[in-house]
């Protein structure tokens, strides 16, 4: 009798069972409390307002890219503080794990928190943050009026929505895994993680890879073809450049993560012999793949962050960018070398010399372009007026912090050095330096310097400063004594200590960590404060900094359509060539403007594509073929759908635009 | 003239930065790590040529040109200099092509593969030195050091006599590990069924820390062993206790050995049969299992054909030392080995190296 | 700031600003973009290329490709998949030409090709598991059957995409939509056959000469 429910239960949830929810665990039940209590009253106050359906047809549904761009950035950013709660624990445990003290995070769990955090930071934080900007950013750019594929986009943003999703219910069903953000097999493989955890880790990051490959397909093909009249490619924004090669690097390399990460669930749900040391395996395969992956992943990251500190220093340097072209070429130079140099992530593996030297001198050579750039920005601010607003004072903490980690980035590139230094927190520190130092200035920077276009209003400057200046000085107490503790040979992924001497460093980093909780929750208060007076912080011209590129052009927020008319290039930085020869807006003659339609489409195909990756973790195989016939069905029935367009009327158009032609007025 | 007085000037920061942390890293105690230290010591003070003005600049610039200072000049459509830009590209690149030379150099004289040519600077080897052999494996989450001249083996103890090139042999028994003992050498991985290895010598007598510096799970905090650098005497005497002290380790004795097991006490093996080794890299310390060396071998010649179809019973190296109480591998079918498995498989050439 | 927006309407002189008669149409990026996507799967077929390329010698003391594979049942299978290919072609030649019925039938010939190509290789698979060669027994039957299984995977959204377009094209016609559809289709199934080519020569041809 028992057997026979326990048969029948296998068959309709497959693996899941009460016991996979952690309820004996009192830190995963307090942060399941606290997500509820949040998640519950967001979802009474939705209700409250009566907004859902206005949420649904507005945002959930919409095709626009700047809608689109905007719930990127809010993902990446709720998903930052997840995953700056993993690491706040990680240096809380690390600090008073010595001797006698076991700390309060035993393996099990320690291990789950630095994987996840690690796969949050750059698959859910800093994927969707510059994703979202270059959505937001490069059409406005371009002059166009939406990407090349919108209902793509919006599809795009629900898969990686749904990717980070799953991270999200393995915190509550099952686990995560305890394997290290890149997984490296055999201790990935079925044999050494039997548990839920690495499933979660390849399907989560499976749908969201999809969403990224997709959003990279668009966003080139967007810059390719959707540039406005005039602008060849050595007239477009730097930041477009910037995303022109990022996506490239994306179309390139997503594809080697999604084939990896299919041999290794081939591995562990079919038994194949890939990665496993039955049967010929070769785990240094998927290590190698990985990389080739992995590596420009970084650059994905990256470079769209040089376009935006480029455009920061030369609209608040009030200057012409210094080496447009020796910009250009930078950035191409390293899209290219970084397909070069994956290999510098595992000289201790034992290959040869001179393998090793070759890697090592490839990476050594991604410095040099990496330091032109540099020096552009540097010489862009020479003879210049410099403004120190908030974007600015980002930049220059970011050239500050990020030589110091190109640096030692360089230095880990010397296979030698690296042999001791490999895996300790002196790379740690070395990969946040680049990382906060780099990407995560750059966003900050982004976020303060285009938020007045997504919005209408600026950005509150007090409380921008000092987040500024609590994630600036944190970072540098976080992790100059992780590259003390590097040199004195401690290694990363550790939970618990044997030297007391170690001690005071992690609890110096602890209270680096601490200040840049402050900075997250000051960049918080400083999104609340500024919408509270956003009335005071208003800017009816659209151009609140003195512009350069046509983002600026245009109101903000600009209307649906972008642009009435679709403006002319003549030069690199178009709109600030267009007020020097002394721009006028045209204010009549709109004519009807052809648009795509939402659609609840992409939201669907997205859903069904968690459920079928939430039964393929669990083994309820009933829910794999049922999701995955439905995901077939609806993305067929989708093409079914020929009304997808529409025109907004030239009436509509003569409104939209009356009203600001009144507002530019009133400002004189 | 700034540029020929800038080493001079950063020197003293340097030496506070290095000498402000007395580190293992910094201040090791064997011949190959100093060689290390020294190329990051190199490096650091050649990049740091770039880096110190570049920051130094960002701030000058910063509050020269601010916008209140109206008295500095404003060029703002100077965006093009074709000397300074050659002058921007050429500076990292004369850097990186140093830097480039060093490590090709570096990179080679440091190759873990290359036997030592000397014991420390200034002291070159004697051509008829000794070496001292050790093979590692490292296991679920300790560490197994072999003899093979002694016939002993250890856990999470190793030792050596000062001043002998030491050879490691390196494997690990299921995942990946990396084995590191910062005052010694630099690390090199340790992968299941696969060998890499690593020359390096101890300069100093005394008791030094190593460890795994790859995650390898649960017990990975505590994978910790001590290296004692003793000198010749000592290390006899250490060879002597180990051979009176040590318990048996057979084949039986490895298996149980390579359960999963956490801070595993100090022990001592003597008699250690020399085939052990060899059968640990080729995954083949139970007898009933392929080797993978005679794998290898058949399938160099072609496999075995469809008759080979059915002796998987012999290749399945994982599934016994699989983690975790619900390890769902399914049974698979098999059928008795067509060949008598071998006593003593010889060592597989089939190192880890990549290219050799 | 630049703008005068109290000039009076009409009298700004815009037009070099911007294309006031909206004739700026946007090139239409779809091909590019399944270009692009099928670069994309371009690589993921590299990988397991390459994959292939590494464990294909690791027969696990098992068969080898001499042992297991029937040239022959390969050579009819490639057949039927370049002969879908010549006449993908002919369907579109009549879709220029307007041709509606000549369209779907050259299509429907397509897909009963590409079915054929499909069970064939289903039929090779299914052999060989029964053989007890399965993907499970060495490290080159993984990456043999992955990668071919891959391309067969392929091959069927083809088909499951030929069998849509058919139907869409019975009700709409060869509207713009559709011959931009499948013009895309086109890229893939050529596409897919390259790659066979590849696999055929790779891991066929080259497996049975090793």
């Amino acid at each position: 009798m028992h057997e026979e429910r326990s048969q029948l239960m296998q068959t309709l949830f497959g693996r899941l069972s009460l016991e996979a929810i952690p309820y004996h665990e009192p830190i995963l039940l307090a942060t399941f409390a606290v997500a509820a209590l949040l998640g519950g009253s967001l979802f009474g106050y939705v209700t409250y307002q009566r907004k859902w359906g206005y949420l649904y047809r507005e945002w959930f549904c919409s095709i626009d890219h700047k809608k689109i761009g905007i719930m990127y950035m809010v993902l990446g950013i709720v998903m930052l503080i997840r995953g700056f709660a993993d690491a706040i624990m990680m240096r809380l445990q690390q600090a008073i794990a010595f001797g006698d003290a076991a700390g309060y995070l035993p393996p099990h769990h320690y291990d789950q928190i630095f994987t996840a955090h690690g796969v949050i930071m750059i698959f859910f934080v800093a994927m969707p943050l510059i994703t979202g900007l270059m959505n937001y950013i490069v059409p406005l750019q371009i002059g166009a009026r939406d990407v090349a594929f919108p209902f793509l986009n919006n599809f795009s943003f629900w898969m990686t929505s749904a990717g980070a999703a799953l991270v999200m219910v393995s915190l509550f069903i099952g686990e995560f895994a305890k394997t290290g953000w890149l997984a490296y097999p055999p201790l990935s493989g079925v044999a050494y993680s039997p548990d839920v955890g690495v499933d979660y880790y390849i399907w989560s990051l499976q749908i969201a890879g999809v969403g990224t490959l997709l959003s990279g397909v668009n966003l080139l093909a967007t810059i390719v073809k959707m540039r406005a009249p005039g602008m060849t490619l050595m007239k477009m924004p730097i930041f477009t450049w910037t995303a022109l090669c990022t996506n490239v690097l994306i179309v390139a390399a997503f594809p080697v993560l999604t084939a990896v990460l299919v041999l290794l669930s081939l591995d562990r749900y079919v038994g194949t012999a890939f990665f496993t040391n039955d049967f010929g395996g070769n785990p240094m395969m998927y290590v190698n793949l990985i990389w080739i992956w992995g590596h420009p992943e970084v650059y994905i990251l990256i470079l769209p962050v040089f376009g935006v500190f480029s455009e920061v220093v030369s609209t608040f340097s009030r200057k012409r960018l210094f080496g447009y072209a020796s910009m250009v070429y930078a950035t191409v130079v390293i899209t290219i070398l970084s397909y070069l140099v994956w290999l510098h992530h595992f000289f201790t593996m034992g290959s040869g010399a001179s393998v090793n030297s070759f890697f090592g001198i490839t990476t050594m050579i991604i410095s040099i372009p990496t330091g032109a750039k540099i020096f552009n920005w540097l010489f862009t601010m020479y003879r210049g007026r410099i403004q120190f607003e908030v974007p600015m004072l980002w930049t220059i903490g970011f050239m500050v912090t990020f030589v110091v980690g190109g640096m030692t980035g360089v230095l880990l590139a010397v296979p030698p050095a690296d042999f001791v230094l490999h895996n300790s927190l002196f790379l740690i520190a070395h990969f946040h330096n680049v990382i906060i130092g780099g990407v995560v200035f750059g966003v900050f920077a982004g976020i303060n310097f285009w938020f007045p276009k997504a919005t209408g209003f600026k950005l509150d400057p007090f409380w921008g400063k000092t987040s500024f200046w609590f994630w600036f000085v944190g970072f540098w107490f976080a992790f100059m004594p992780l590259y003390v503790l590097g040199l004195m040979g401690v290694t990363r992924r550790l939970s618990h200590f044997d030297d007391p001497s170690l001690q005071i460093w992690f609890q110096i980093a602890a209270f680096g960590a601490v200040l840049i909780l402050f900075g997250i929750v000051a960049f918080l208060v400083q999104i609340y404060v500024s919408i509270r007076d956003r009335e005071k912080l208003r800017d009816h011209t659209g151009d609140p900094w003195g512009g350069r590129t046509l983002e600026w052009s245009t109101s903000s927020p600009p209307p649906d359509y972008n642009f009435a008319f679709t403006p002319v290039v003549r030069e690199q930085d178009a709109w600030w060539d267009m007020k020097a020869r002394g721009h006028q807006r045209p204010l009549q003659g709109y004519l009807p403007i052809h648009m795509p339609k939402s659609t609840g489409a992409g939201l669907l195909l997205a859903g069904l594509s968690a459920v079928c990756g939430f039964a393929f973790i669990w083994h309820i195989w009933w829910l794999v073929v049922a999701s995955f016939v439905a995901l077939i069905g609806s993305a067929i029935a989708h093409t079914f759908n020929y009304n997808r367009d529409f025109y907004i009327p030239a009436d509509v158009v003569t409104r939209v635009e009356n009203e600001r032609t009144r507002l530019l007025a009133q400002q004189g | 003239m700034l540029v020929r007085m800038l080493p001079k000037l950063l020197l003293p920061v340097l030496a506070l930065l290095l000498a402000g942390c007395e580190t293992v890293v910094m201040s090791p105690s064997g011949d190959v790590a100093v060689q290390q230290r020294n190329l990051i010591v190199a490096s650091t003070i050649l990049m740091l040529l770039i880096i110190v003005p570049v920051i130094a600049l960002t701030l000058f610039f910063a509050w020269r040109y601010r916008a209140s200072n109206t008295d500095a000049p404003y060029d703002p459509e100077w965006n093009h200099s074709t000397a300074l830009e050659l002058v921007i590209w050429s500076a990292p690149l004369l850097i990186i092509i140093a830097l480039g030379a060093l490590t090709w150099i570096g990179t080679h004289t440091l190759d873990p593969y290359r036997p030592l040519d000397r014991i420390e600077a200034g002291r070159p080897l004697a051509p008829d030195a000794k070496t001292l052999k050790v093979q590692v494996v490292a296991m679920d989450w300790k560490w197994l050091f072999l003899y093979p001249d002694y016939g002993v083996a250890s856990v999470n103890e190793l030792a050596a006599p000062v001043d002998m090139p030491i050879q490691f042999q390196i494997t690990a028994s299921t995942v990946m590990n990396s084995f590191f003992i910062p005052a010694l050498a630099g690390q090199i991985y340790a992968m299941p069924g696969m060998q890499t290895e690593l020359n390096a010598v101890i300069n100093r007598a005394g008791d030094f820390e190593g460890f795994s510096a790859n995650y390898s799970g649960a017990g990975f905090s505590g994978m910790r062993f001590r290296f004692k650098a003793l000198d010749a005497a000592g290390f006899d005497a250490w060879i002597a206790k180990a051979r009176a002290e040590g318990g048996s380790l057979q084949r039986e004795d490895y298996l149980q050995l390579e359960k999963p097991s956490e801070r595993d006490p100090v022990r001592w093996y003597a008699n250690v049969p020399a085939d052990l080794y060899p059968a640990i890299l080729n995954m083949c310390v139970e007898k009933t299992k392929m080797c993978m060396s005679e794998m290898m071998a058949i399938d160099a010649n072609g496999g075995m054909g469809k008759e080979g179809l059915f002796n998987v019973s012999h290749l399945i190296y994982d599934q016994p030392r699989a983690r975790g109480a619900h390890a769902t591998i399914k049974g698979k079918d098999y059928v008795s080995a067509l060949c008598p498995v071998p006593g003593a498989p010889a060592p597989s050439e089939h190192a880890a190296r990549l290219a050799p | 700031m630049a703008h005068s927006a109290t000039q009076a309407l009409g009298t700004a002189d815009t037009s070099g600003f911007y294309d006031l008669r909206g004739e700026h149409h946007p090139e239409n990026g779809t091909m590019l973009g399944f270009w692009l996507y099928l670069m994309s799967d371009c690589l993921v077929f590299a990988v397991l290329f390459a994959m292939y390329g590494v464990v294909g010698g690791s027969y696990a003391a098992g068969p080898s490709p001499k042992d297991l594979f029937d040239l022959p049942l390969v050579a009819v299978n490639t057949s039927m998949l370049l002969f879908s290919s010549i006449t993908y072609g002919f369907a579109m030649l009549e879709m220029q030409r307007n041709r509606q019925s000549a369209t779907l039938l050259w299509l429907a010939v397509t897909g009963l090709f590409g079915v054929a190509f499909v069970s064939l290789e289903i039929y090779e698979f299914l052999h060989l598991i029964h053989e007890g060669a399965g993907p499970q027994r060495s490290a080159f039957l993984s990456a043999f059957f992955t990668l071919v299984g891959t391309h067969g995977l392929h091959v069927s959204f083809g088909i499951i995409w030929l069998i849509t377009l058919m139907v869409q094209v019975t009700r709409r016609g060869l509207s713009v939509e559709n011959r931009r559809r499948l013009n895309c289709l086109s890229l893939f199934w050529h596409f897919l056959d390259v790659v066979w080519i590849g696999v055929f020569t790779f891991v066929y041809l080259m497996g049975v000469l090793r």
